[in-house]
Parts: structure tokens; sequence; C-alpha cells
């Protein structure tokens, strides 16, 4: 599988008035061809951030990129013109967004919405525009497309807008879809439905999918390589195989043990994450996660831990404790 | 109210929890089974009997008439023991959230009664309602929405006990909200704080305790952890498990996430589009579901384990909800249901006891 998308210590702070807040700290991740790769962590972690910067969505002021390089192909994202990247957006990289009322026009009919990118970045005419729309509502399981279009946001249900903007994330054929958390808003029958279409499209189509969510029940069932994000950076990356039965991260294996699993005998007592997530303008210095580590020593109070390949392996966490960690996994289990 | 002689289905659900929980290996759930051993005798607190909230669409500002019926709530019946906690599950519009404000009487419900403590709070008058609901209190899903943020902390702790007059006396109720504070796992010195100094999971505990200011038998959490982070969601609930322990309180937990309620609840209640489509014992239901629906929802849910999930088979469930204010004919869920026969389009199914506490209203299975 070729390379796609890499990422190289990317930075994007946002400036306010309260300080510097690091949303995205330097970090690396690379997504290959057809691949599911997600990014899992809790709210303001920077997940979403580090997507939005890929397409240079992040507003300015307050937010800036201040480092390192998105390639996308041969390009480097961060060196377009705006007038470049505008050619990208929409159609080699599309993006879904959590919520499909604000994301979607409700003065203009689907038609309308579904037609102005193919028209602009495929130079189609209006038919084939509309054909290829009503091709494109089809495929993503809307019923009776040609009266569909002519529709506005507010006659469809929650499942059936998400419906629409995949459609519309499709429309170009993109290379690499974006999705921040697509089902969040969804019912779980639905989001079933929608993350079943996703996976079955981008199969299809070779398409490769970076799906940020902070479900790791969706992360388990649909993401071939998984990144843990924690206050701004990455702490862990590998296959889900890795990350869900050898997690060497101390904030992985807090999460996974976190929550009431269905596939496990019932527990008396849950073990939560202890403590309150940070405060991104007020971090300290050392590992982000000591002070909620039931592993930490004394170095993780002064030192940041590097993100470090694991046996040599495409597995990788930012832990001087890591080799303690997975032991404790495998005693527990 | 005298406590019922325990009928025989009561009994053999009582045995059959233990049953299922001497299957579970780990020491540490001794006590939850003699809790859940001992609820499944206690009196009934909360019985819910034919319950409909309708709610009317009107047309036209001054001479307006009502063209068609929201029935959000379509004729549920269901107990909550003293001490139990009965979840109550559903997609969004399902009618779970105005069950709960059916209760609390913020809606005024079309039919049916509500029993508390054998009081029918559909009848009582304003005053006398007041005077119960110190026993009925409510966390809310929105820890952002559901604080007042001009009031400090410490003002909304107190609050209920000045309206209900627990606690008359100002220095009295301060010592209380330090003590409640404490008991949430709150720095009593955030009394003096306001709500936007303070994060999600900490506003919650907040909300949880004003709930308790007033010494309630029962609350009502509606979606109380639903919009916490995953690792805060973890203390919140091991929270609610400590009082309901400490305070016998009875819980109604309103939710969508199904492993959150098998964790926290002693039964659960499945609702779709206002009714109730089964009801049984929490590992009953969980390890035997019965209503094609609940097998639906179960298998919706994603597992953490990327091994197990890659091996299992999706059998998704076609189609949405529909409107509650046109619902299908019939059997509610019949448009999506992959077992339907001709006759679900016609006849509503009874609401049965297919095995003992094991209540599911379907015809074919």
């Amino acid at each position: 599988m070729s390379r796609l998308l890499k990422i190289d210590s990317l930075q994007t702070y946002f400036f306010s008035a309260a300080g510097v807040v690091k949303a995205v700290d330097s970090i690396s991740f690379d997504v290959n061809q057809g691949e599911t790769m997600a990014i899992v962590g809790e709210s303001g972690c920077g997940k979403s951030v580090s997507a939005l910067s890929i397409l240079r969505l992040v507003a300015d002021p307050p937010g800036r990129i201040i480092g390192g390089s998105i390639r996308f192909q041969d390009r480097d994202l961060l060196k377009l013109s705006d007038e470049e990247i505008r050619e990208v957006r929409g159609k080699d990289i599309a993006m879904v967004f959590q919520e499909p009322m604000t994301s979607l026009n409700p003065v203009l009919t689907i038609g309308r919405q579904l037609t102005e990118t193919m028209e602009q970045h495929l130079d189609m005419t209006r038919g084939q525009a509309v054909a290829r729309a009503i091709e494109l509502l089809g495929m993503v399981g809307i019923s009776d497309p040609e009266r569909r279009l002519r529709q506005y946001p507010h006659h469809f249900s929650g499942g059936m807008r998400q419906r629409v903007m995949i459609a519309m994330a499709l429309c170009c054929e993109p290379k690499l879809i974006i999705a921040d958390e697509p089902t969040t808003a969804l019912d779980v029958t639905v989001q079933a439905q929608i993350l079943e279409l996703m996976k079955d499209l981008t199969q299809r189509l070779g398409v490769a999918l970076i799906i940020i969510t902070h479900n790791l029940g969706i992360v388990a069932r649909y993401a071939d390589r998984v990144n843990v994000m924690y206050a701004g950076r990455i702490i862990e990356s590998g296959t889900a195989h890795d990350i869900y039965h050898h997690p060497h991260h101390p904030y992985t294996l807090a999460l996974l043990r976190s929550v009431p699993r269905m596939d496990q005998p019932r527990r008396a007592r849950l073990d939560p994450v202890q403590g309150q997530p940070p405060d991104l303008s007020r971090l300290g210095v050392g590992c982000s996660f000591h002070p909620r580590c039931g592993f930490a020593i004394a170095r993780c109070t002064t030192q940041s831990p590097p993100l470090e390949r694991i046996d040599g392996g495409d597995h990788l966490a930012a832990c001087f404790e890591a080799d303690n960690v997975a032991r404790s996994m495998t005693r527990s289990s | 109210m005298t406590p019922m002689e325990p009928t025989g289905a009561v009994r053999r659900s009582a045995e059959a929890a233990a049953q299922v929980a001497t299957a579970m290996p780990d020491v540490a759930l001794e006590h939850r089974r003699q809790s859940e051993r001992r609820v499944a005798l206690a009196p009934e607190l909360v019985t819910i009997r034919n319950l409909k909230m309708h709610f009317p669409v009107t047309e036209g500002a001054l001479f307006s008439k009502e063209v068609a019926r929201v029935k959000a709530v379509d004729g549920i019946n269901f107990t909550i023991r003293k001490g139990e906690t009965l979840g109550l599950v559903g997609e969004s519009g399902c009618g779970k959230t105005t069950t709960g404000r059916c209760i609390l009487r913020l809606e005024h419900p079309t039919e049916g009664e509500i029993l508390f403590d054998g009081k029918n709070l559909v009848d009582l008058d304003q005053k006398s309602m007041r005077a119960l609901r110190q026993k009925i209190q409510v966390i809310f899903q929105d820890p952002y929405s559901s604080l007042n943020p001009r009031m400090k902390i410490g003002e909304i702790i107190s609050e209920p006990m000045k309206v209900h007059g627990t606690e008359p006396n100002k220095a009295a109720r301060d010592a209380r909200v330090t003590e409640l504070l404490s008991l949430c796992g709150l720095d009593p010195k955030f009394a003096d704080r306001y709500p936007h100094e303070m994060s999600g999971g900490q506003r919650q505990r907040v909300g949880i305790a004003r709930a308790l200011s007033v010494r309630p038998e029962f609350i009502i959490c509606d979606e109380a952890i639903s919009a916490l982070d995953v690792s805060i969601q973890a203390q919140i609930i091991n929270l609610l498990e400590d009082l309901r322990e400490q305070f016998g309180l009875t819980y109604l937990f309103i939710a969508h996430d199904l492993s959150v309620v098998r964790h926290l609840c002693h039964r659960v209640a499945v609702m779709y589009l206002g009714k109730i489509v089964e009801l049984a014992d929490c590992d009953e239901l969980y390890s035997n579901p019965l209503h094609p629906y609940t097998q639906a929802l179960l298998a919706a849910v994603p597992v953490p384990d990327p091994d197990l999930e890659r091996a299992r088979a999706h059998r998704i469930v076609k189609g949405e909800v529909p409107s509650p204010m046109n619902p299908p004919r019939g059997c509610v869920f019949h448009p999506r249901c992959p077992l339907a026969v001709d006759s679900c389009a016609k006849d509503v199914p009874e609401f049965r006891e297919l095995q003992p506490g094991h209540w599911v209203a379907c015809s074919v299975i």
C-alpha cells in the first residue's frame, strides 16, 4: 500500500488573551491508500483540530498552524496558496462533520448543495451534475432520489442528512475522507447503518478514511490503525489489535478499563480514570497525563516522554513505563 | 403502604438473579448479589399504569384547532421497587424522557396512573405535589444548561432546601452544602464558585448534590452521564452507585447507552415509539433478548474489542424510527422488523409475561 498522507510534527496553537493553547502539539502520523485510520480521544484533546488543520480550516485568528508539514501525495498542503488548497478541499480530500444539520445550508435544496461542488471541481454541466447526484443519493441508500433532490435539509431526518453529507463527500471521488464524529449525534441503530455504509463505500471505492471519535467500540469495529490522543499529542499509535489487546500507555489502558463492556461479565465496580482532563493553556512540564497516572515515576514530572517504537514494530507509545503498563495488562487478563 | 407478600413470579425472578450471579466468578460481586436479592423482594415504590402522554399539534393562532396528536407515550406499565434501579432505554423520540417528565409532573399525562408510595400523582393538586417533589428529584443530561450561570454553587445546592423548607436556618444549610459537596467528591470550597469555573464532570456532581439536598427517596436520572467524557462517566457511575447504597435510593435511569445500563440497573425496560416492547431482569434481557427491536439494539452496539468485532456478524436493522405523530398500525416496530408477518400490521401485540419476570410485546415469538 502506498502512502497517501504524511503528517510530520504538526503544531496548531490558539492564541487567546488567556494564553497560548497548544491544541495540537507536534503530532506525526501517516495514512495509506484505502485504509481506515482512527483518531480517538476525549473532548479537548485536539483530535478535531488536527483534522481541520489538514484542510487548513482552522480559524485564524485565533488559531494558527505554526509548524510541521502535511504531505498529501506529492504536495505540502501547508505551502499551497489559498486558491490551490480550495482545489484540494472537497475534491481530493472531503470532510464529513458531526452535526449534519449545521453543516448543510438550510435555504438551499439538497440537489443544489450536491451539484455545486461537482460543477465547481469537475466542470460538469448542470444536467450531468444532477444525474450524478441522483446516482450518489441512491448509492448512500436514499430512496426516490429525484424527488429528494428538490427537498431542503429540514425535510430529512438526522440519519438521512448524514447520508447526504456522505454523498457530498463522495461526489468528486476523493482519495481521502475525514469524518469528524460522524455518528455521535445519531441513534445507535442509525449509527450502525451509517458506519456500515461508510465502510462499504470506502472499501469499494478504495478511499482512505480518517475517522475521529471518542467511541472505543466504533474504533474497534472499523479502524485498521488507531492513534490515541491526549492533551494535544499522540500518546499511542498502532494497529487496532495492538491498541486494544496490548496497550502500552497508561491512558489507553485506563480508557479501556473505565468503560462497562457488554462482552464481559458484569463487574461490581468500574475503574475510572481519576482526576480531571488537563487545561491545555496551563500544561506544566513533564508528561501531561502524570497527575492522573497510576504508573508515574519521578521522571514523568520533569520530562515529556517521546513517542517511541515498541519492539521495533509499528506500535508506538509515549511512556517511560510502557513495559510496566504492558505487563500489568497481561497480569490482569 | 404495607410490604406486599412476594408473588411467585417475583420470587422466581429473585432466584434467577441469584443463579446468574453465582455463575459469575468475581468475588467482589457478592455484595451486589445480596443487594439484588433484597431489591427483588422489596415493596413497590413507583407504579405506572397505562400511562399516556399525547401532545396536541395545533394550527391557527387565535382559534387554534387540534390537527394531530404526537403520541409520545402511549399506554405503558411498569413498577419500580424500593431500592431498585430500573433502566429505561430507547432511541431518541421513543418517549423515555417524557415518561420521566410525567412522573415529575412537569407534564400532565393524558391518561393513566402514576402511583408513588400508594398516592396517585396525577390527581394531586399543586400544593400536595410540591410537598411530594421533595421525595422525587431529577438529574438532567446537560450539566451546562441545568445550572444557573449566575448563581454560586452553594446557592444552587441550597435552593431546594429553601424551597422545601427542609433546612430553614442558613447556617444549617451551609453546613449541609459542605457535607453534600464532599459526599459528591468535590472540594467544599467550590461552594463560592460559579458553574463556568468547573468542568462538565464537576458540574454533574453539583447536579447530583442538588438532587440529594432534600433527602429524596427516588431520583430520575435523565441521560445523566451521556454528555460526559468516557473517563469521567465511570467516576459518575460509581458515585451514583455509592449514593444508592448509602441512602437506599431508588433510580429511574433513562439512557441510550446500553452497556452503562447493563452495569447499573437491576431491571431494564426497552421503549420504542411510545411503548414498552420488552421488560426483564438486567442479566436476562442482555443474555436472552426476545423482542426483535431489543436484539437489533444490542447488535448495533459496537464492543471495544477489534478481534471480537471482526468475528461478529452485524445484523443491522433497516430504516429509521417513524414519526410518533403517525405511528404504524398494529405493532409499531413492524415496518423495520425482520420477523414481521402480515398480522403484525393489523394487531397490536399484547404485552405478555413470556417467562417469569420477562415481559415482551411481540406476537410472533
